[in-house]
Protein backbone atom coordinates (compact mmCIF):
# COMPACT_ATOMS: atom_id res chain seq x y z
CA UNK A 1 0.00 0.00 0.00
CA UNK A 2 2.74 1.90 0.85
CA UNK A 3 3.50 2.90 -3.05
CA UNK A 4 0.09 4.71 -3.52
CA UNK A 5 -0.60 8.32 -2.46
CA UNK A 6 -3.18 9.46 -0.19
CA UNK A 7 -5.46 12.83 -1.69
CA UNK A 8 -5.49 14.97 1.36
CA UNK A 9 -7.15 18.41 2.02
CA UNK A 10 -6.81 20.47 4.98
CA UNK A 11 -8.64 23.42 5.85
CA UNK A 12 -5.84 26.39 6.48
CA UNK A 13 -6.47 29.66 8.10
CA UNK A 14 -6.65 31.41 11.11
CA UNK A 15 -9.80 32.31 12.51
CA UNK A 16 -12.22 35.16 12.48
CA UNK A 17 -9.57 37.35 10.65
CA UNK A 18 -9.59 34.96 7.57
CA UNK A 19 -12.29 32.67 6.47
CA UNK A 20 -9.72 29.94 5.25
CA UNK A 21 -9.65 27.22 2.72
CA UNK A 22 -9.04 23.77 1.76
CA UNK A 23 -5.28 22.99 0.60
CA UNK A 24 -4.77 20.07 -1.05
CA UNK A 25 -1.74 17.42 -0.33
CA UNK A 26 -0.38 13.96 -0.98
CA UNK A 27 0.57 11.98 1.57
CA UNK A 28 2.11 8.41 1.21
CA UNK A 29 -0.63 5.46 2.11
CA UNK A 30 0.59 3.23 4.43
CA UNK A 31 -0.84 0.07 6.10
CA UNK A 32 -2.53 0.80 9.59
CA UNK A 33 -2.29 4.97 9.06
CA UNK A 34 -5.04 6.89 10.82
CA UNK A 35 -6.08 10.36 10.05
CA UNK A 36 -3.69 12.00 12.92
CA UNK A 37 -0.82 9.82 11.32
CA UNK A 38 -1.74 12.00 8.04
CA UNK A 39 -2.02 15.17 9.94
CA UNK A 40 1.57 14.34 11.39
CA UNK A 41 3.13 13.75 7.93
CA UNK A 42 2.16 16.79 6.70
CA UNK A 43 3.13 19.00 9.27
CA UNK A 44 6.70 17.34 9.35
CA UNK A 45 7.25 16.96 6.09
CA UNK A 46 5.35 19.02 3.86
CA UNK A 47 4.43 22.22 5.87
CA UNK A 48 5.67 23.02 9.03
CA UNK A 49 3.48 25.57 9.73
CA UNK A 50 0.72 23.73 9.67
CA UNK A 51 -0.98 23.83 13.19
CA UNK A 52 -3.03 21.30 15.11
CA UNK A 53 -3.63 19.59 18.91
CA UNK A 54 -2.66 15.84 20.19
CA UNK A 55 -0.88 15.08 22.87
CA UNK A 56 -1.54 10.99 23.82
CA UNK A 57 -1.90 9.47 20.37
CA UNK A 58 -3.93 6.60 22.19
CA UNK A 59 -7.20 8.20 23.08
CA UNK A 60 -6.99 9.26 26.22
CA UNK A 61 -6.76 12.70 26.63
CA UNK A 62 -9.24 13.70 23.97
CA UNK A 63 -7.01 16.49 22.16
CA UNK A 64 -7.02 15.78 18.93
CA UNK A 65 -10.47 15.14 17.37
CA UNK A 66 -10.92 17.12 13.94
CA UNK A 67 -14.05 17.13 11.40
CA UNK A 68 -12.98 14.33 9.11
CA UNK A 69 -15.06 13.76 5.86
CA UNK A 70 -17.89 15.99 7.47
CA UNK A 71 -17.91 14.50 10.58
CA UNK A 72 -16.16 15.19 13.91
CA UNK A 73 -14.10 12.23 14.99
CA UNK A 74 -11.03 11.77 17.74
CA UNK A 75 -8.50 11.36 14.38
CA UNK A 76 -5.83 9.46 16.76
CA UNK A 77 -8.29 6.58 16.85
CA UNK A 78 -9.75 6.92 13.17
CA UNK A 79 -8.18 5.08 10.51
CA UNK A 80 -7.81 6.32 7.34
CA UNK A 81 -9.45 2.92 5.83
CA UNK A 82 -12.80 3.21 7.96
CA UNK A 83 -13.67 7.36 6.49
CA UNK A 84 -12.06 7.18 3.45
CA UNK A 85 -15.32 7.63 0.56
CA UNK A 86 -15.10 6.30 -2.98
CA UNK A 87 -13.55 9.23 -4.01
CA UNK A 88 -10.50 8.42 -2.08
CA UNK A 89 -10.15 12.02 -0.63
CA UNK A 90 -9.73 12.71 3.20
CA UNK A 91 -11.14 16.11 4.08
CA UNK A 92 -9.47 17.14 7.11
CA UNK A 93 -11.16 20.46 9.03
CA UNK A 94 -11.59 21.70 12.61
CA UNK A 95 -14.46 20.83 15.05
CA UNK A 96 -17.66 22.99 14.30
CA UNK A 97 -19.53 25.15 16.57
CA UNK A 98 -15.53 26.58 18.19
CA UNK A 99 -13.80 29.11 17.06
CA UNK A 100 -11.27 28.17 14.92
CA UNK A 101 -7.71 29.56 16.11
CA UNK A 102 -5.48 28.65 13.36
CA UNK A 103 -5.91 25.68 10.71
CA UNK A 104 -7.42 22.82 12.73
CA UNK A 105 -6.60 23.83 16.53
CA UNK A 106 -9.64 24.83 17.82
CA UNK A 107 -10.77 27.41 21.07
CA UNK A 108 -12.12 24.80 23.39
CA UNK A 109 -12.51 27.49 26.36
CA UNK A 110 -16.37 27.65 25.52
CA UNK A 111 -16.70 24.06 25.36
CA UNK A 112 -14.79 24.03 29.39
CA UNK A 113 -16.20 27.37 30.50
CA UNK A 114 -19.72 25.54 30.03
CA UNK A 115 -18.44 22.72 32.28
CA UNK A 116 -17.81 24.95 35.11
CA UNK A 117 -21.64 26.85 34.23
CA UNK A 118 -22.99 23.07 34.74
CA UNK A 119 -21.08 22.88 38.01
CA UNK A 120 -19.32 20.20 36.88
CA UNK A 121 -17.25 20.18 39.73
CA UNK A 122 -17.51 17.67 42.38
CA UNK A 123 -18.26 19.22 45.79
CA UNK A 124 -18.31 16.55 48.98
CA UNK A 125 -18.30 17.20 52.50
CA UNK A 126 -15.80 15.04 53.96
CA UNK A 127 -12.26 15.14 54.89
CA UNK A 128 -9.45 13.17 54.46
CA UNK A 129 -9.74 12.46 57.72
CA UNK A 130 -13.10 11.04 57.30
CA UNK A 131 -14.00 7.31 56.58
CA UNK A 132 -14.16 6.27 52.96
CA UNK A 133 -17.61 6.54 51.35
CA UNK A 134 -19.65 2.88 51.25
CA UNK A 135 -21.39 3.48 47.92
CA UNK A 136 -22.99 0.32 46.73
CA UNK A 137 -21.58 -0.63 42.63
CA UNK A 138 -25.22 -1.96 42.19
CA UNK A 139 -26.87 1.03 43.27
CA UNK A 140 -29.01 2.77 40.44
CA UNK A 141 -27.43 6.24 41.10
CA UNK A 142 -24.07 4.76 40.61
CA UNK A 143 -24.94 2.87 37.74
CA UNK A 144 -26.23 5.69 36.25
CA UNK A 145 -22.94 8.11 36.82
CA UNK A 146 -20.74 5.21 35.91
CA UNK A 147 -22.31 5.35 32.22
CA UNK A 148 -21.02 8.80 32.16
CA UNK A 149 -17.85 8.97 33.57
CA UNK A 150 -15.15 7.76 30.85
CA UNK A 151 -15.66 11.29 28.74
CA UNK A 152 -12.08 12.29 28.22
CA UNK A 153 -13.24 16.11 26.73
CA UNK A 154 -12.70 15.78 23.27
CA UNK A 155 -16.03 17.76 22.18
CA UNK A 156 -16.90 15.55 19.96
CA UNK A 157 -20.17 15.90 20.58
CA UNK A 158 -20.63 19.04 21.12
CA UNK A 159 -19.06 19.83 17.30
CA UNK A 160 -21.80 17.28 16.62
CA UNK A 161 -24.71 19.21 18.57
CA UNK A 162 -27.51 20.63 15.86
CA UNK A 163 -28.83 22.73 19.13
CA UNK A 164 -25.58 23.97 20.12
CA UNK A 165 -25.58 25.83 16.51
CA UNK A 166 -28.79 26.86 16.84
CA UNK A 167 -28.44 27.89 20.43
CA UNK A 168 -24.80 29.23 21.29
CA UNK A 169 -26.14 29.30 25.21
CA UNK A 170 -26.72 25.81 24.92
CA UNK A 171 -24.32 23.42 27.58
CA UNK A 172 -24.21 21.13 25.19
CA UNK A 173 -24.13 17.27 25.95
CA UNK A 174 -20.64 16.73 27.64
CA UNK A 175 -21.20 19.72 30.74
CA UNK A 176 -24.70 17.92 30.50
CA UNK A 177 -23.27 14.68 30.97
CA UNK A 178 -20.54 15.75 33.65
CA UNK A 179 -24.06 17.06 35.27
CA UNK A 180 -25.73 13.77 34.77
CA UNK A 181 -22.81 12.08 36.45
CA UNK A 182 -22.51 14.35 39.75
CA UNK A 183 -26.25 14.59 39.90
CA UNK A 184 -25.99 10.78 40.70
CA UNK A 185 -23.32 10.66 42.81
CA UNK A 186 -24.30 9.90 46.38
CA UNK A 187 -21.63 12.02 47.89
CA UNK A 188 -21.63 14.97 46.13
CA UNK A 189 -23.25 17.86 47.97
CA UNK A 190 -24.64 20.28 45.33
CA UNK A 191 -27.24 18.53 43.94
CA UNK A 192 -29.85 21.28 44.21
CA UNK A 193 -27.33 23.85 43.14
CA UNK A 194 -26.73 21.98 39.71
CA UNK A 195 -30.14 21.16 39.15
CA UNK A 196 -30.68 24.91 38.73
CA UNK A 197 -27.42 25.51 36.76
CA UNK A 198 -29.19 22.71 34.42
CA UNK A 199 -32.86 23.89 34.48
CA UNK A 200 -34.28 25.66 31.29
CA UNK A 201 -33.40 25.99 27.55
CA UNK A 202 -29.99 27.38 27.96
CA UNK A 203 -29.63 23.88 30.14
CA UNK A 204 -31.22 20.74 29.10
CA UNK A 205 -34.63 21.43 28.38
CA UNK A 206 -33.66 22.60 24.57
CA UNK A 207 -32.04 18.93 23.45
CA UNK A 208 -33.96 17.74 20.83
CA UNK A 209 -33.11 14.26 21.35
CA UNK A 210 -31.38 14.02 17.93
CA UNK A 211 -28.89 11.48 19.48
CA UNK A 212 -26.14 12.99 17.63
CA UNK A 213 -23.68 12.97 20.55
CA UNK A 214 -24.46 9.84 20.89
CA UNK A 215 -23.99 8.68 17.76
CA UNK A 216 -20.36 10.32 17.65
CA UNK A 217 -18.94 9.29 20.82
CA UNK A 218 -15.65 8.34 20.46
CA UNK A 219 -16.07 6.49 24.09
CA UNK A 220 -19.39 4.69 23.24
CA UNK A 221 -20.91 7.57 26.03
CA UNK A 222 -24.93 8.18 25.69
CA UNK A 223 -25.17 11.71 26.74
CA UNK A 224 -28.92 11.92 25.16
CA UNK A 225 -29.54 9.62 28.11
CA UNK A 226 -28.29 11.33 30.40
CA UNK A 227 -29.53 14.57 29.68
CA UNK A 228 -33.05 13.02 29.18
CA UNK A 229 -32.50 12.18 33.04
CA UNK A 230 -31.30 15.64 33.81
CA UNK A 231 -34.66 17.05 31.67
CA UNK A 232 -37.08 14.80 33.91
CA UNK A 233 -35.27 15.04 37.13
CA UNK A 234 -35.06 19.04 36.67
CA UNK A 235 -39.07 19.40 35.29
CA UNK A 236 -40.48 17.71 38.26
CA UNK A 237 -38.51 20.07 40.65
CA UNK A 238 -39.75 22.78 38.66
CA UNK A 239 -43.45 21.85 39.02
CA UNK A 240 -43.50 20.75 42.26
CA UNK A 241 -41.48 23.92 43.58
CA UNK A 242 -38.86 22.53 44.97
CA UNK A 243 -35.95 23.53 42.38
CA UNK B 1 -27.13 29.77 42.83
CA UNK B 2 -29.59 32.48 42.25
CA UNK B 3 -32.50 30.49 40.55
CA UNK B 4 -33.53 31.53 36.89
CA UNK B 5 -37.28 32.06 36.64
CA UNK B 6 -36.21 31.88 32.61
CA UNK B 7 -35.30 28.93 33.48
CA UNK B 8 -38.05 27.20 35.60
CA UNK B 9 -40.52 28.47 33.40
CA UNK B 10 -38.78 26.92 30.30
CA UNK B 11 -38.40 23.42 32.99
CA UNK B 12 -42.50 24.08 33.40
CA UNK B 13 -43.17 24.65 29.25
CA UNK B 14 -40.87 21.10 29.13
CA UNK B 15 -42.85 19.10 31.76
CA UNK B 16 -46.13 20.41 29.94
CA UNK B 17 -45.66 19.57 26.38
CA UNK B 18 -44.61 15.77 27.82
CA UNK B 19 -47.88 15.64 28.87
CA UNK B 20 -50.02 17.17 26.32
CA UNK B 21 -47.78 14.78 24.11
CA UNK B 22 -49.35 11.62 26.33
CA UNK B 23 -52.78 13.00 26.18
CA UNK B 24 -52.29 13.73 22.69
CA UNK B 25 -50.58 9.83 21.78
CA UNK B 26 -54.07 8.83 23.11
CA UNK B 27 -56.68 11.16 21.51
CA UNK B 28 -55.25 10.73 17.92
CA UNK B 29 -55.56 6.91 18.23
CA UNK B 30 -58.87 7.33 19.32
CA UNK B 31 -59.62 9.60 16.98
CA UNK B 32 -58.39 7.55 14.01
CA UNK B 33 -60.18 4.34 15.05
CA UNK B 34 -63.63 6.02 16.10
CA UNK B 35 -63.20 7.54 12.03
CA UNK B 36 -62.28 4.16 10.68
CA UNK B 37 -65.12 2.73 12.31
CA UNK B 38 -68.00 5.05 12.07
CA UNK B 39 -67.05 5.55 8.21
CA UNK B 40 -68.53 2.36 7.56
CA UNK B 41 -71.81 3.68 8.63
CA UNK B 42 -72.03 6.38 6.43
CA UNK B 43 -70.61 9.55 5.90
CA UNK B 44 -72.97 12.34 5.36
CA UNK B 45 -73.03 15.53 7.49
CA UNK B 46 -76.23 14.14 8.88
CA UNK B 47 -75.00 10.70 10.02
CA UNK B 48 -72.39 12.62 11.77
CA UNK B 49 -74.08 15.04 13.20
CA UNK B 50 -76.97 12.18 14.37
CA UNK B 51 -74.00 10.95 16.18
CA UNK B 52 -72.05 14.06 17.66
CA UNK B 53 -75.42 15.66 18.55
CA UNK B 54 -76.24 16.23 22.27
CA UNK B 55 -72.88 13.82 22.94
CA UNK B 56 -71.39 14.26 26.03
CA UNK B 57 -68.83 11.49 25.56
CA UNK B 58 -68.05 12.84 21.86
CA UNK B 59 -67.84 16.59 23.67
CA UNK B 60 -65.96 16.20 26.74
CA UNK B 61 -63.50 13.86 24.24
CA UNK B 62 -62.87 16.60 21.94
CA UNK B 63 -62.27 19.37 24.54
CA UNK B 64 -59.72 17.61 25.88
CA UNK B 65 -58.42 16.76 22.50
CA UNK B 66 -58.56 21.29 21.56
CA UNK B 67 -57.09 21.85 25.11
CA UNK B 68 -54.06 19.11 24.78
CA UNK B 69 -53.51 20.65 21.20
CA UNK B 70 -53.74 24.37 22.75
CA UNK B 71 -50.98 23.21 25.02
CA UNK B 72 -48.35 21.13 23.38
CA UNK B 73 -48.65 23.28 19.30
CA UNK B 74 -47.43 26.25 20.98
CA UNK B 75 -44.72 25.64 23.14
CA UNK B 76 -42.99 23.67 19.95
CA UNK B 77 -43.97 26.30 18.15
CA UNK B 78 -41.78 29.10 20.13
CA UNK B 79 -39.04 26.47 19.90
CA UNK B 80 -38.91 26.46 16.40
CA UNK B 81 -39.17 30.06 15.92
CA UNK B 82 -36.62 30.75 18.43
CA UNK B 83 -34.00 28.15 16.72
CA UNK B 84 -34.40 28.31 12.94
CA UNK B 85 -36.67 31.54 12.84
CA UNK B 86 -33.94 33.72 15.05
CA UNK B 87 -37.03 35.60 17.12
CA UNK B 88 -36.64 36.11 21.04
CA UNK B 89 -37.56 34.91 23.38
CA UNK B 90 -39.96 37.21 24.21
CA UNK B 91 -41.41 37.37 20.49
CA UNK B 92 -41.38 33.70 20.48
CA UNK B 93 -43.31 32.99 23.59
CA UNK B 94 -46.10 35.80 22.54
CA UNK B 95 -46.38 34.27 19.13
CA UNK B 96 -47.19 30.87 21.15
CA UNK B 97 -49.74 32.61 23.15
CA UNK B 98 -51.51 33.82 20.40
CA UNK B 99 -51.29 30.69 18.40
CA UNK B 100 -52.71 28.86 21.46
CA UNK B 101 -55.48 31.73 21.82
CA UNK B 102 -56.82 31.19 17.53
CA UNK B 103 -56.26 26.93 18.26
CA UNK B 104 -58.56 27.11 21.93
CA UNK B 105 -61.11 29.73 20.18
CA UNK B 106 -61.58 27.88 16.81
CA UNK B 107 -61.16 24.01 18.47
CA UNK B 108 -63.79 24.90 21.11
CA UNK B 109 -65.88 26.90 18.73
CA UNK B 110 -65.87 23.11 16.05
CA UNK B 111 -66.92 20.94 19.12
CA UNK B 112 -69.70 23.52 20.23
CA UNK B 113 -70.73 23.77 16.94
CA UNK B 114 -70.84 20.27 16.26
CA UNK B 115 -72.53 19.28 19.83
CA UNK B 116 -75.41 21.41 19.42
CA UNK B 117 -75.61 21.13 15.33
CA UNK B 118 -76.40 25.00 15.53
CA UNK B 119 -79.52 23.95 17.66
Amino acid sequence: MSDTSLQVKIWRGTGATDSGRFVDYSVPRQENQTVLDVVTHVQRVLDATLSYRFACRVGMCGSCAMTVNGQARWTCRTHVAKVLGDDGVLEIAPLSNLPVVKDLATDMSPFFDKWAQARGRFQGDQTRHDPFARVRPDSPERQAANAGIECIGCAVCYSSCDVVQWRPDFLGPAALNRAWTLVNDVRDTERTERLRAVAGDAGCHSCHTQGSCTERCPKGLAPTLGIAGLKRTVARAAVKGTL
Amino acid sequence: MTLDPQAVAQARRWYWQRISAMVLALCVLVHLITMILAVRGGLTAAEILGRTQGSLAFAGFYTVFVLACAVHVPIGLATIAREWGRLGERAALWLARGVAGVMLALGLRAVWAVYTAGA
